[in-house]
């Protein structure tokens, strides 16, 4: 099968810091890939070079077959790119259906004109309230962001990224700051899009999640990509293993 | 009501187009602008010599707005290359360059300005009706852009313009479809004072009259549409009820904007929806009590 998103010999530099240093990665239509690696290894970054939000030294990026590498966030995001984010980046100023609803009107606002003579939003809402409904935060739809614990927020960046109805969902941690029953209920939920057609790619910590979710892994370490493929297979490569066990020797020392 | 009340009211009139101009760019979308005062100038220069050369009034009036928005359009393609903070410097230099060209143009009046502006054709009261009207229809325009899916995604710019890219957002676009709104509706209040006042100049259009449109929007609250109305009327007649105020209008609004910004970012529309909150919970305590 062709690859739905396929990422090309990333390269990105900053300052003096070699972030990622030629960097591959094919993701197949339908696929659940994780990608592991320790703190720093590059793993957001790679994902802010393929929305457009990182300007790499060099890159090749291919949505669908179609070349994204020149274009501007915006677009990749309507061409089927959707991405959560790690550190939540909610709209501070709305309400948590508001920023669903808000996404879930992405073919509304791409026409100058017909943004400004559109004002009905009920059938938007009514969607955003099932995504919210779907990561298990509709009770609290009509408060503010502010004052939200980060577990909802976590799960309102899921819930946005879902109502773009991507091709592609780019999960960046979405576990984190959620607690045990929160990430597995969540990890289903992502696992169950995915069986019915979402090709996801989640960066995540949580190994026990990843483990049981995710049908192939990828490692990044020190900007390099050090494994990629069946999960089981991966986590018994030597070079995994000396990458976190060195990571926690690393640690105990400190 | 007398000559007195008719002028001011006409003045207020003007002043909800213009702040309401400034509201579509800092309110809705979030763009900071220290030049719009250049904007309500560009129009009632373009009005001016256009009635002078004897276009019809509707006519010279729709010049001003049109001229106003395309400069706002080109100031807008300038701005998205500046990073945020720059914007309001960016907008402050606009205002200066404009005052700079028309004081030191012989051919646009220079200090002494443009006098002998022809009668739109209305007498006072009908004038201010016609205002009046417009500052109405403007008005309802904000309303309805704010309830917009393009007022939605200026929502979504003001809020967080990397976020709003992601989810679609083409932030580029809000900006200019903000900033050519807001500086036609300049333009069409600076047509509608060139012929109200019939005697224009450059200073009418300098730095104290965008600090002062910028307070009414503030005093207001960024983005609230009746809350710029309530503080532009407020903001309007209060320089005339207290003639002192006029000589330190600087200090004053200076002070207001200062005062806003640290104490009430949210404004009068802010204030109110605070002072409902409370009555709402007050309320609910005497049920409970009760
Ligand atoms: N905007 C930036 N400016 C400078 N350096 C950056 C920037 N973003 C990331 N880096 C650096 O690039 C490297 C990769 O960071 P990145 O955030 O991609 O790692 P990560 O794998 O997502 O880590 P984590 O698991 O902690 O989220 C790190 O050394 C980081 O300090
Ligand atoms: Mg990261």
């Amino acid at each position: 099968m062709k690859p739905l998103l396929e990422v090309k010999n990333v390269t990105v530099r900053f300052g003096g810091v070699l972030a990622l240093d030629d960097v591959s990665l094919e993701v197949r239509p339908g696929e659940f890939l994780s990608m592991i690696g320790p703190n720093g290894a590059g793993k957001t970054t790679l994902m802010r070079v393929v929305t457009g939000t990182v300007k790499p030294v060099s890159a090749r990026i291919r949505l669908d077959g179609r070349d994204i590498t020149m274009l501007p966030t915006h677009q990749r995001a309507r061409l089927g790119l959707a991405l959560t984010h790690q550190i939540v980046r909610p709209f501070r100023s709305m309400t948590l259906l508001d920023n669903v609803t808000l996404a879930a009107g992405h073919h509304r606002i791409g026409r100058v004109i017909r943004a400004l003579t559109a004002v009905d939003r009920s059938a938007e809402r009514e969607q955003a309230r099932k995504y919210l409904e779907l990561v298990g935060i509709a009770e609290a739809a009509e408060k503010s962001v502010l004052g939200r614990p980060l577990g909802v927020v976590k799960r309102l960046e899921v819930a946005r990224a879902l109502a773009l109805e991507p091709k592609v969902l780019l999960l960046d941690e979405p576990l984190a700051g959620l607690n045990t029953a929160e990430a597995a209920r969540l990890a289903d939920t992502v696992a169950e899009i995915n069986r019915g057609g979402l090709t996801v790619v989640m960066i995540e910590h949580n190994l026990g999640e990843v483990l049981r979710v995710s049908r192939r892994l990828a490692v990044l370490d020190n900007g390099r990509k050090i494994a990629d493929g069946d999960p089981g297979a991966v986590m018994r490569d030597p070079a995994v293993r000396a990458a976190y066990l060195g990571k926690e020797y690393q640690d105990a020392a400190a | 009501m007398g000559i007195y009340e008719i002028s001011l009211a006409t003045l207020v009139g003007i002043n909800i187009i213009l702040a309401l101009g400034l509201n579509m760019i800092s309110g809705f979308c979030g763009q900071i602008s220290l030049g719009h005062a250049a904007f309500y100038g560009i129009g009632a220069y373009t009005a001016a010599f256009m009635a002078k050369a004897g276009a019809p009034f509707p006519a010279a009036v729709l010049a001003g707005m049109v001229l106003a928005g395309l400069v706002g359009l080109a100031v807008g393609l300038t701005s998205l290359r500046v990073r945020h903070d720059f914007l309001a410097i960016t907008t402050m230099g606009v205002g200066f360059l404009f005052l700079g060209v028309v004081r030191q143009q012989e051919i646009l009046g220079g200090e002494l300005g443009v006098s002998g502006i022809p009668s739109p054709g209305l007498e006072k009261t009908g004038y201010m009706v016609l205002v009046l009207i417009l500052a109405a229809f403007f008005t309802a325009f904000s309303l309805w852009i704010k309830r917009s899916w393009m007022g939605f995604a200026f929502e979504a710019v003001a809020d967080d313009e990397d976020t709003a890219r992601v989810l679609t957002v083409d932030v580029a676009a809000c900006k200019l479809t903000a900033f050519a709104m807001g500086t036609a509706m300049a333009g069409v209040a600076g047509g509608l004072y060139a012929s109200f006042a019939r005697f224009i100049m450059p200073d009418d259009f300098g730095f104290i009259t965008s600090i002062t449109v910028l307070s009414m929007v503030a005093v207001g609250g960024i983005g609230s549409v009746f809350g710029v109305i309530i503080s532009t009327v407020i903001l309007t007649l209060m320089p005339e009820f207290f003639r002192f105020i006029s000589d330190y209008k600087l200090l004053l609004y200076g002070a207001l904007l200062f005062g806003v910004m640290r104490f009430a970012p949210e404004g009068l529309a802010g204030f109110t929806r605070a002072v409902r909150k409370a009555g709402i919970r007050s309320a609910g305590k005497k049920e409970a009590a009760g």
